[in-house]
């Protein structure tokens, strides 16, 4: 391979990875909405009340059993058929426990006239495919064709619940803390060996200050690198100057009272999904 | 000393992690864990046809020729030995996802047609296996996406800088993907003709489906 051969191919795939920073240019599809909670209605279908309602009864099963049961009504999914949006969604939304993979989620397209139950992997089990199917054509359709949208909704719903309720799922935990992306975790270590080794050297050649900011700089550049993220290389880069300013020495003292404090802070109330995974589970059916 | 051992060992191990082989390993650990996923699908769909069939041809009437096609396109796509080394043979896998697509477009002749047979459509037997087989259909198709995207993710780390390196010191070649081409065509839905055909022979159908 050429030299020039090289740098043509550095060039694309400078070229591919902007082209998938960029959020979907070109593409018509439907964007899913930021997930608020457990009842997301874009079609104005549904009153205050009902929502409320809604909202309460799903909340409480999730405080209950732990799964997540997500409504979302959308005007359309065109172009894209109910199951390639409802993936979407559910790759967005990331209902379920992680490892349980318990998320649930009732779309209707309400001008295409289509609905779909998306289940996660780990209840494909109790609300299989022909579960699925049968909630839909006998509870939610029967009451979409009177135009009873609530009523559907709302009975289906309950019908999911109940199906899950039979399922033996691990109990509900309190609100465990979230990792460190895991690519981070991955490669602190090998950044702070660097940050002691390099910030060492640095520091006897070009004396305290010029030592440490050097080596910041040197470890932003290879987080960058190994990492991809440049605000965790920033905050690397920042945490191994001041390593190397400080002595490692004290820097390993401190540690110690770093990793404890980094605990806790994710806790807060609002709705998220638990990181579920999905794999194309549940149903769809037209009216 | 000792401080400049550590510091040239870290920049080793940095470098190759810079270099993409780590890259090269968790792609690669991704796309056996999603050609599993592909084939899984693949073999719950085969599995179901038997029961399909049997149901259908509770229906006297049902046209004996989209059923034998179907049995055909399964007996095909079965007798192919999907073995997870398919991904590194592009002539093998040609022919695997060939046959699989023409059970694709033979399925799903079957289940348009059967929707002229009201018999048919109000057995609940029949609707749980439609219900079945749809759901499987769109796990097929949610699986090979993301075997798609695997590759894609594996083969581009192969052709860019500085990872093609990497990839020519360890032999790392491109991997073979899903295509459409043909697909389309196997998939294009029959002409529905409104006027009975005429039953054919029980006999045409018996000596395949058993």
């Amino acid at each position: 391979m050429t030299f020039h051969g090289a740098i043509h191919r550095w060039c694309i795939a400078v070229c591919l990875t902007l082209a998938s920073l960029a959020p979907c240019i070109g593409h018509a599809q439907i964007a899913v909405p930021p997930l608020a909670g457990h009842v997301t209605d874009l079609t104005g279908t549904l009153t205050q009340e009902q929502k409320s309602a809604l909202e309460q009864s799903l909340a409480a099963f999730e405080a209950r059993k732990g799964t997540q049961l997500a409504v979302l009504l959308v005007p359309t999914t065109l172009p894209e058929a109910v199951e390639q949006y409802a993936l979407r969604v559910a790759e967005q939304w990331k209902l379920g426990r992680k490892k349980v993979d318990d998320g649930v989620i009732l779309l209707v397209a309400k001008d295409d006239r289509t609905v779909r139950i998306e289940v996660g992997y780990g209840l494909e089990g109790a609300l299989s495919d022909i579960v699925s199917k049968r909630i839909i054509s006998e509870t939610i359709l029967p009451r979409f064709k009177q135009g009873d949208f609530y009523g559907g909704v709302q009975a289906g719903t309950t019908r999911i619940m109940q199906v899950v309720d039979g399922e033996s799922l691990p109990a509900v935990q309190g609100s465990s803390p979230r990792g460190a992306d895991q690519s981070l975790r991955q490669f602190v270590p090998f950044l702070f060996i660097v940050a002691l080794g390099v910030g060492g050297v640095l520091r006897k050649v070009l004396g305290k200050v010029g030592g440490s900011m050097v080596t910041g700089v040197l470890v932003t550049g290879l987080a960058w690198l190994v990492i991809g993220t440049l605000l965790y290389a920033i905050l690397a880069g920042l945490a191994s100057m001041f390593v190397t300013l400080i002595g490692a020495g004290a820097a390993l003292r401190g540690v110690g009272g770093y990793s404890g404090g980094a605990r806790g802070g994710w806790g807060n109330g609002g709705f998220q999904g638990g990181g579920g995974g999905f794999g194309g589970g549940g149903a769809s059916g037209r009216w | 000393m000792r401080k400049l051992l550590i510091f040239i060992l870290s920049v080793v191990a940095l470098g190759l992690s810079g270099c993409g082989y780590n890259t090269f390993q968790s792609t690669d650990e991704q796309i056996k864990a999603s050609w599993a996923e592909v084939l899984n699908q693949y073999q719950r769909r085969a599995d179901l046809i038997p029961n399909l069939v049997s149901t259908v041809k509770g229906e006297a009437t049902f046209e004996q020729d989209t059923l034998v096609k179907v049995v055909d396109a399964r007996a095909k796509a079965t007798s192919i030995q999907a073995s997870p080394e398919l991904v590194n043979d592009p002539a093998a896998f040609q022919k695997f996802q060939q046959a699989q697509g023409e059970l694709t477009g033979a399925l799903s002749r079957l289940l348009v047609v059967s929707e002229n047979y009201p018999n048919l459509k109000a057995n609940q037997a029949f609707r749980d296996l439609q219900a079945q087989l749809e759901g499987t259909e769109n796990r097929i198709t949610v699986a090979r996406n993301r075997y798609i995207k695997a590759v894609q993710d594996y083969n581009v780390t192969v052709r860019s800088f500085p990872s093609n390196i990497t990839a020519m010191v360890f032999g790392y070649k491109e991997k073979a993907n899903f295509t459409v081409e043909n697909e389309k065509e196997i998939a294009k839905p029959p002409a529905v003709s409104f006027d009975k055909t005429p039953p054919a022979p029980l006999g045409a159908a018996s000596g395949v489906a058993k």
